[in-house]
């Protein structure tokens, strides 16, 4: 890479009110500091971007893409480890019709109080975000399949016993339902398929009737005898190999 | 003869290849040892040379290496010389008879027969660097469905599976396709028939495992897998007689029934699998 042959920058001829405007209203010292060199301050705005960028902006939590660039490096940090992770997706019962009920600041409540609640239940190594309206995913590296269920199980009480003051004289108890899934130890899967995964055992859980937990089970890998005997139903085997191979080929 | 051995990657650039796509790897496993895994590794390797591929066989049967004993080879520097960072993964890589290059395990790999952490990572970091200099890479896994075998199976973006028509490697087969899918999610498996002893035997063999797969195996919601007969290798008294004097079928007789059915075995996979390099 070339070096850059001019180095200074004119912060005056820079348009950053947007950025600064971004930056000031999720409460971060906007302005040039006393003493701070213009590549310093423009490092710190543009880290600043960066940071808000990850961010929902509801809930504080991890935003979309930051959950699937967490996932991705998950993928192939898995793959080298073979470390035991766990993704779960949660998704808040019937959230619709408190929107319907109770109106769209009471949901944002709903929201906020379940994100924290949720943030609260992991581990700090964990990667909580909020995966879409009312869905959240938690990434739990490390995590053994009897943890992953109790901490699944934890979540899912925890918030069931939430009394969240949505608002004034409104309080309102809310259950979910959460899916998850084991990364696969399969070099070449990607993260889309990690997420199907976990999906359809949220989507077994939803139709389960809600408010539970769905992991996915290791898949029955044995052969029974069923099959056993299909294997061979049709074959002639028997006359495939009866004859002596050598006397067959010299023949 | 010299251009057969790879370029050597050195570990800064095997730093910078990608993690994911390693296409053109194949690998050659079976379920049931003794089926003839590593002769049809081998072979197929020579056969793919001959097509114009630049061809490595690396054989990923850790613990129970002997793809040394099939290509009469005993080098001093192997994959276990690499693993314990005694040597440059370019001084393990030799030419074998055939005009394709080998990488070798050496004894010594009993150690690494348990997938640790350091078994993954050090296989993979060789991984990374060796396919970028083939045109196709077959890894000669080890029988069986250890973790080992399943890992070094994950790494490829195809399977040739190996089975003789006999029950016992049809069932191990069938076991093996059906861990495959459950575990990497495959959705296609390939079949070699080898000793096959009489004519469309392979055939029926694959239309029969399709059946038993496509009622008891699903790999994700609403897919099965395809298993797609990729050709038989017939009983043929040249190759006992190749393997005892351990020369390599395609290059002592090349023109037997057994070394036509691998040439064509090769042409198949070069119109479907490994296009034109």
């Amino acid at each position: 890479m070339p070096a850059p042959t001019d180095t200074s920058i004119d912060l005056t001829t820079l348009r950053l009110d947007d950025a600064l405007a971004l930056l000031r209203h999720d409460g971060r010292p906007g302005p040039q500091q006393p003493g701070e060199s213009p590549s310093d301050y423009l490092q710190r705005v543009v880290d600043s971007l960066c940071e808000l960028s990850l961010k929902d902006p509801l809930t504080g939590l991890g935003n979309r893409r930051h959950f699937l660039a967490v996932l991705e490096r998950a993928i192939e940090a898995v793959a080298r480890s073979g470390d035991s992770m766990l993704l779960l997706l949660l998704d808040i019962d019937h959230f619709k019709s408190i929107n319907d009920r109770h109106g769209h600041l009471a949901g944002d409540q709903v929201l906020q109080a379940v994100a924290q609640c949720l943030a609260g239940c992991v581990r700090p190594m964990d990667t909580v975000a909020r995966y879409g309206g009312e869905e959240f995913a938690v990434i739990l590296p490390s995590c053994r399949p009897l943890f992953g269920r109790a901490v699944a199980e934890r979540i899912r009480r925890t918030i069931a016993a939430l009394d969240i003051a949505a608002a004034p004289l409104l309080n309102v108890q809310v259950t979910v339902s959460i899916g998850g899934a084991y990364a696969p130890e399969w070099v070449r899967s990607t993260a889309d398929l990690w997420i199907e995964r976990a999906d359809l055992q949220l989507y077994r859980a939803k139709t389960g009737g809600r408010n539970q937990v769905h992991l996915e089970q290791p898949q029955e890998l044995a052969v029974s005898a069923e099959e056993k005997g299909l294997l061979f139903g049709a074959l002639d085997l028997d006359a495939a190999t009866a004859a002596d191979p050598d006397t067959r080929v010299n023949a | 003869m010299n251009d057969v051995v790879a370029p050597p990657a050195t570990a800064s650039h095997a730093d910078k290849v990608p993690l994911k796509p390693l296409g053109k790897v194949l690998a050659v496993t079976s379920g049931k040892g003794g089926v003839g895994k590593t002769f049809v590794s081998a072979n197929l390797a020579a056969a793919l040379a001959k097509r114009g591929y630049k061809v490595l066989v690396l054989d990923a049967d850790l613990g129970l290496a002997n793809l040394d004993v099939v290509l009469n080879l005993y080098p001093k520097i192997t994959l276990h010389d690499v693993f314990t960072g005694k040597a440059k993964l370019e001084d393990a890589i030799l030419p074998a008879p055939g005009g394709f290059s080998v990488l070798l395990a050496g004894s010594g790999m009993v150690e690494y027969s348990r997938l640790t952490p350091e078994v993954r990572n050090e296989f993979l970091r060789i991984m990374e660097g060796l396919v970028p200099h083939y045109d196709v890479v077959l890894l000669d896994t080890g029988a069986g469905i250890s973790d080992v075998v399943l890992f070094a199976v994950s790494l490829a973006s195809e399977v040739l599976m190996v089975a003789t028509p006999e029950p016992t490697s049809l069932t191990d087969a069938y076991a093996t396709i059906k861990v495959l899918v459950g575990q990497q999610q495959r959705h296609r498996v390939r079949l070699i028939v080898n000793q096959a002893t009489r004519p469309g035997s392979g055939a029926a063999i694959t239309r029969q495992l399709q059946q038993v797969l496509d009622r008891f195996v699903v790999s994700e919601p609403g897919r099965g897998v395809k298993l797609v007969h990729l050709g038989d290798i017939p009983v043929d008294a040249e190759v006992r007689q190749a393997i005892m004097r351990r020369h390599l079928l395609m290059q002592a007789v090349p023109t037997c029934p057994a070394g036509q059915a691998i040439m064509q075995i090769a042409g198949a996979l070069q119109s479907d699998v490994i296009p034109r390099p």
